[in-house]
């Protein structure tokens, strides 16, 4: 009886103390947790890809919470994900933003340098992996319409200049031309963009120059007049970063071989500032 | 027995993990990544050096003086549970991204067989209050040691072509015997 008792006295005293230490250690360590975050986490498809630009579901849904990061940004989760996450947000979302393909090359059968000799299948693949067609540049279209062919959707036809048009109404962003070409000239870009650097050519200037009329001779004008620092070079050739790309049409104006387009109609964007 | 050997003891010769095979739970759970098996590591032995000295006094001057041994494993598991809940706000508070990486294992802690077979050996060789903290510190860094070497491992692996049916679990199994062997190398240091 006696040893009964002791054991619950002490048991239940030390119990007592460290209850109480955890509770004051409680309020000194509360973190502030916003309830939406773990909901979001909830609705979000939970595969941590990192499509959306964040290193897992639950940062992106801490930046839809903290207003960092769109409530359509999820698209892996489609329209159903945004539709939800727009719920416990309480705004309204329509879905995740559609991207259109968009052709990387202006060099035409006007632009781009002929070259004799090929007279093999008019297959876009088999001309790139045999003598790579009629035209001198190695890097464009080869303007045979494998892409146009994969469309399975007639989003896209051959131009009389003998390059892909997009029709971006009729665009799912499946990518199969993006598959069917093999010089990785098209690529899914989110509608709402409008300026394009279409070319995709590594060589240098000099090179680029005897080959074509439109090419990127990396002479950097459009790095260096870009006011949100979305353009920059690699391999010779300039890059859009399309997160930070807002529509301004600066680069377009001092492009010298007009290489970088603006599709009429694209809206003036305004960017979120991305941490 | 010197504070020195009691420390070396309990890194090198008498590992928990890969000598006393204690803590394999976390040994296999959370040895994927070097950063978080340090962090792992770092609160496990924060969790034994603050256990070791709670359950010394408990032992000596709570339970031994009321004559109630029989209470030992629950009174040190009360401790433990404690100092990881204390644990888990304290990272919560200061580092989100250890606590995610930690995730289910965090809490785990507290059922981490190391530490409360470290608090009952310490009472078994009855070391004094001192040796008692050094043994803790000594465990605590053993098994960070035995999860970091586990964590670069199974990092470096990743590029390994290894073959199908033992991907995953089944090497880190294998490797954990491989690490475990090499340990045995210390037996008769101390």
């Amino acid at each position: 009886m006696n040893t009964a008792l002791v054991s619950l006295i002490s048991m239940g005293s030390m119990a007592a103390l460290f209850a109480f230490g955890l509770a004051v250690a409680s309020k000194q360590f509360a973190v502030e947790i916003d309830p939406r975050v773990e909901e979001i986490e909830q609705v979000l498809p939970g595969v941590n890809c990192g499509a959306c630009g964040f290193a897992g579901c639950a940062n992106f849904a801490e930046g839809v919470a903290t207003g960092k990061a769109p409530v359509n940004g999820c698209p892996v989760g489609g329209a159903s994900v945004a539709k939800m996450v727009a719920a416990i947000m309480g705004v309204e979302s329509d879905g995740p933003k559609r991207r259109v393909a968009q052709v990387l090359c202006k060099g035409g059968l006007a632009e781009a340098k002929q070259r004799g000799g090929y007279d093999g299948p008019r297959d876009c693949r088999i001309a790139h992996a045999t003598q790579g067609g009629d035209k001198a540049c190695s890097y464009g279209c080869l303007g045979y319409g494998s892409c146009v062919a994969a469309c399975a959707f007639d989003a896209m036809y051959m131009d009389e200049n003998g390059l892909p048009v997009v029709i971006e109404e009729n665009c799912t962003a499946c990518g199969k031309c993006v598959d069917a070409c093999p010089r990785n000239i098209i690529m899914l870009v989110d509608e709402e963009q409008g300026v394009h650097i279409r070319c995709r050519s590594q060589l240098t200037g000099r090179f680029v120059r005897q080959v074509c009329t439109v090419g990127c001779i990396a002479c950097q004008r459009c790095v260096k007049v870009c006011p949100t620092e979305a353009i920059y070079m690699e391999n010779n050739l300039a890059h859009i970063n399309y997160d930070k790309c807002i529509n301004c049409r600066e680069c377009v104006a001092v492009c010298p071989m007009n290489t970088i387009e603006w599709q009429e109609g694209k809206p003036v964007l305004e960017r979120v500032a991305q941490v | 027995m010197t504070l020195f050997t009691i420390l070396l003891s309990a890194i090198l010769v008498n590992n928990f993990v890969l000598v006393r095979f204690l803590g394999i739970c976390p040994f296999m759970g959370v040895s994927k990544q070097v950063g978080s098996a340090i962090g792992m590591g770092l609160a496990t032995t924060f969790v034994m050096v603050v256990a070791a000295a709670l359950t010394w006094v408990i032992q000596w001057f709570i339970l031994e003086p009321f004559g109630l041994p029989f209470l030992q494993s629950m009174s040190f598991i009360l401790v433990i549970a404690a100092m990881v809940q204390l644990v888990e706000m304290f990272l919560h508070k200061t580092s989100p991204a250890l606590y995610r990486a930690m995730g289910i294992f965090l809490p785990l802690i507290t059922t981490n067989c190391a530490i409360l077979g470290f608090a009952i050996m310490a009472v078994q060789n009855s070391y004094n209050f001192i040796e008692t903290v050094i043994f803790g510190l000594g465990a605590g860094l053993g098994f960070t040691l035995a999860l970091v070497l586990m964590a670069g491992i199974r990092e470096d692996l990743e590029f390994a072509d290894i073959p199908k049916p033992l991907r995953g679990v089944g090497i880190a199994f294998i490797l954990a015997g491989l690490l475990s062997l090499a340990f045995g190398g210390f037996s008769g240091l101390v």
